[in-house]
């Protein structure tokens, strides 16, 4: 038995050396691959969304490499993407972006899903000077450290709502109140993306006057925010927002339809994701929801086309409408070709500074990167529910439709 | 600090009152099952929370995939959640049942993470809902709102909490389940299978998180990872009641609730679980304060 353990250990442990130095002759570029790396939530809370993320890093690859692949120095090089599941856990992402970084040896990163688990990461690449293109962080805190490595596609959590307010302030003036007679109610979720973009909704408030009658915090693990509905229908203000992830969308939209609480203005952020007007059989209509993209917008570019032609062929993959953390995922990758393509090497520092340099339509968006690494190209998109379908209202001059305010009170809805 | 609204609002005092006795007799019945265990087997089920949850999603299943009313579906939700307890109760707790107590505290601790982690993969990660479409009561003018499915709710709480009790009280099994947690020794002795009572013991306690799930999918929203809070709740409330005192589970159950209720009316929904740990903390001083003085009576 002794012999035997000892024979184990001997083999294992050689074992686990071999694994140490194979590890790392991996290079970034390999043959005439290109090896990108990216931690993504497969399980835990944020499974939903971080496969969302997957597909849409898997979407582009597939159409890049199908287009021919990438072209550095005369050469074309075919893309992929080295994934580590981060179990929805920011400390766990912080050791898959050494791990990517020091073990991997990987020298091209993309995001990880959500704005925390983007927050572990970003110290790590930007002291190893690693260059990431992420598209599902948008807290603002991201792009206030001075980060000279990281480049969102995304607009800053901040912009989210910000736009619901200007509109309430517009709905005021139209019918002949004045924007700061408006009442405000705010619930939001304690985590760095929701207070982020609550710190828009109150800047934009206070740029209109506007009184804020209720500012409801939801911790994360909770499903029940009847309470501070209650205190809504009390102080009947005219505007509601919301911010939780889907699980504060979902418990809002669900309570407020049980409670009957009516609100000329109701705006949330992950609306879409959750897909919570058919699940709760019509109780989602006419609210606003906050998002970075919509299939209808006519942004245009050479691989995807537009967002329907977008929209068309992730469908035909996947099977379900791409969301809009699946497009701006895509939207990473042709930032990346582009960055490789202009900066026509694999040396990080001059891909970093191709990157900065970035200039272009994508079927998602502009994208324009500021000093801080956020895209300042891009604004939000509002869309209203309306019959069930998410009718774009807001930024004017891409809309589709128009805004229903105030909402029908809940004993006029069928 | 917003106590403020109880005057401007007077009616709010009552929607707390209403909404505390409602959600509170489901977290009595949540506690019930763990009182139940912890009194005959002598384990803190840290999973408890997550039997519930799994319990809400067998109901969101049925309901999502036969479109079957979610009022319907309880009894399928509570035997699903019965043989699976008592699958795990074969597979994992038998082994840990005599052991210490910190023992089968990590083995469930262990347990519910795989049970969330299980849960995440078959129902993903998605927030769901089971509509029960009964509707809403208005009271005062439409200022208090008393949703059907939480009267509802109330309703089957206690009638499975009077069904439990009458089982424990006049079936055999009942009996030897209390005989057991009175004293395992004697009623080895007296030709209890006592191993058999654990078992079902473990299983009746799932069968009564699957009730408690169904509820919360009904009234409430699911996620894999929202079980946590339902563990500490019951926990909480076994503490302040003890063990075996059904009466007490069920006040200290709806004084939870309605307690809860105000601390997120007027400390703000922020700090409402971190109100039940606090409210623990002070049970657990004041309980071991109290049996001190009886210490200190007895010398």
């Amino acid at each position: 038995m002794k012999t035997f353990r000892k024979t184990m250990t001997c083999l294992l442990s050689t074992f686990a050396l071999f694994l140490c130095f194979s590890s790392a002759g991996y290079t970034k570029v390999d043959g005439d691959t290109i090896l990108l790396g990216a931690a993504v939530s497969l399980t835990g809370k944020y499974s939903t969304n971080g496969k969302h993320t997957k597909n849409g890093y898997d979407l582009a690859v597939k159409l890049i490499n199908d287009r021919g692949g990438v072209k550095v120095k005369g050469k074309k090089y075919k893309l992929a993407i080295k994934y580590y599941d981060d179990e929805s856990n920011s400390s766990r992402a912080k050791e898959l972006a050494e791990r990517l970084i020091k073990q991997d040896n990987i020298k091209f990163l993309l995001g990880p899903y959500s704005s925390g688990l983007t927050k572990a990461m970003a110290p790590i690449i930007d002291a190893a000077g690693i260059p990431m293109v992420e598209a599902n962080g948008a807290s603002r805190s991201l792009f206030t450290k001075g980060y000279k490595y990281l480049f969102a596609v995304l607009s800053a959590a901040n912009q989210y709502l910000e736009s619901a307010i200007d509109l309430a302030a517009e709905k005021a003036k139209e019918s002949g109140k004045k924007p700061s007679q408006v009442k405000v109610a705010l619930a939001f979720e304690q985590d760095p993306f929701s207070l982020d973009v609550r710190l828009g909704v109150v800047e934009a408030a206070k740029r209109h006057g506007m009184k804020i009658v209720v500012d409801g915090k939801l911790p994360k693990a909770l499903n029940d925010m009847s309470a501070i509905l209650a205190k809504v229908k009390a102080l009947r203000p005219d505007v509601l927002v919301v911010s939780g992830h889907s699980k504060g969308a979902m418990t809002a939209i669900k309570q407020i339809q049980e409670m009957k609480v009516d609100i000329p203005l109701l705006a949330m952020t992950h609306c879409d994701a959750a897909k919570i007007n058919k699940k709760l059989g019509g109780g989602g209509e006419y609210t606003l929801c906050a998002a970075q993209w919509h299939k209808s917008l006519s942004y245009k570019d050479s691989y995807f086309g537009n967002g329907m032609d977008y929209a068309k062929r992730f469908e035909k993959v996947y099977k379900y409408d791409p969301p809009y953390q699946s497009a701006e995922s895509s939207a990473a990758l042709l930032v990346w070709k582009s960055a490789f393509e202009r900066s026509n090497s694999f040396d990080t520092k001059k891909l970093r500074d191709a990157l900065s340099k970035t200039n272009m339509q994508t079927f998602y968006g502009n994208i324009r990167f500021g000093k801080t690494g956020q895209n300042i190209a891009k604004p939000m998109v509002l869309f209203q529910v309306q019959n069930g379908k998410n009718a774009v209202v807001a930024p004017t001059e891409w809309a589709s439709s128009k805004l229903i305010w105030p909402a029908p009170k809940w004993s006029e809805r069928k | 600090m917003d106590l403020m609204i109880f005057t401007t609002a007077p009616w709010l005092n009552v929607q707390a009152i209403f909404d505390g006795i409602m959600i509170g007799a489901v977290f009595s019945l949540i506690a019930y099952g763990m009182a139940l265990i912890w009194g005959v087997m002598k384990i803190i089920n840290v999973c408890q929370g997550e039997y519930v949850i799994l319990g809400g999603y067998i109901t969101f299943y049925l309901y999502n995939t036969y479109g079957i009313n979610p009022l319907y579906t309880i009894p399928a939700a509570s035997l699903f959640v019965f043989l699976v307890s008592f699958a795990i109760y074969k597979l994992v707790i038998v082994k840990v049942i005599e052991r210490d107590l910190f023992v089968s505290i990590l083995a469930t601790f262990g347990l519910s993470i795989i049970i969330q982690q299980l849960m995440n993969t078959i129902f993903g990660a998605d927030v769901e809902v089971a509509q029960s479409g009964l509707g809403t009561e208005f009271l005062f003018d439409n200022m208090v709102t008393v949703p059907v499915t939480r009267v509802f709710s109330l309703i089957i709480a206690v009638l499975v909490a009077a069904i439990v009790v009458i089982f424990m009280h006049y079936s055999k099994l009942g009996r030897a389940i209390r005989a057991t947690s009175q004293n395992k020794r004697a009623a080895k002795v007296l030709g209890v299978d006592t191993d058999k009572v654990y078992g079902y013991t473990y299983a009746i306690n799932g069968a009564i998180c699957g009730v408690a799930g169904s509820l919360v999918a009904m009234t409430f929203t699911l996620h894999p990872y929202i079980g946590l809070p339902y563990t500490i709740r019951s926990f909480m409330i076994v503490i302040t009641a003890g063990l075996g005192n059904f009466a007490a589970i069920i006040t200290s159950g709806m004084g939870l609730g309605i307690l809860e209720q105000y601390a997120d009316y007027i400390i703000g929904t922020q700090f409402r679980i971190g109100f039940v740990f606090l409210l623990l903390v002070f049970i657990i001083i004041w309980r071991s304060r109290k049996l001190l003085k009886k210490r200190e009576y007895l010398k």
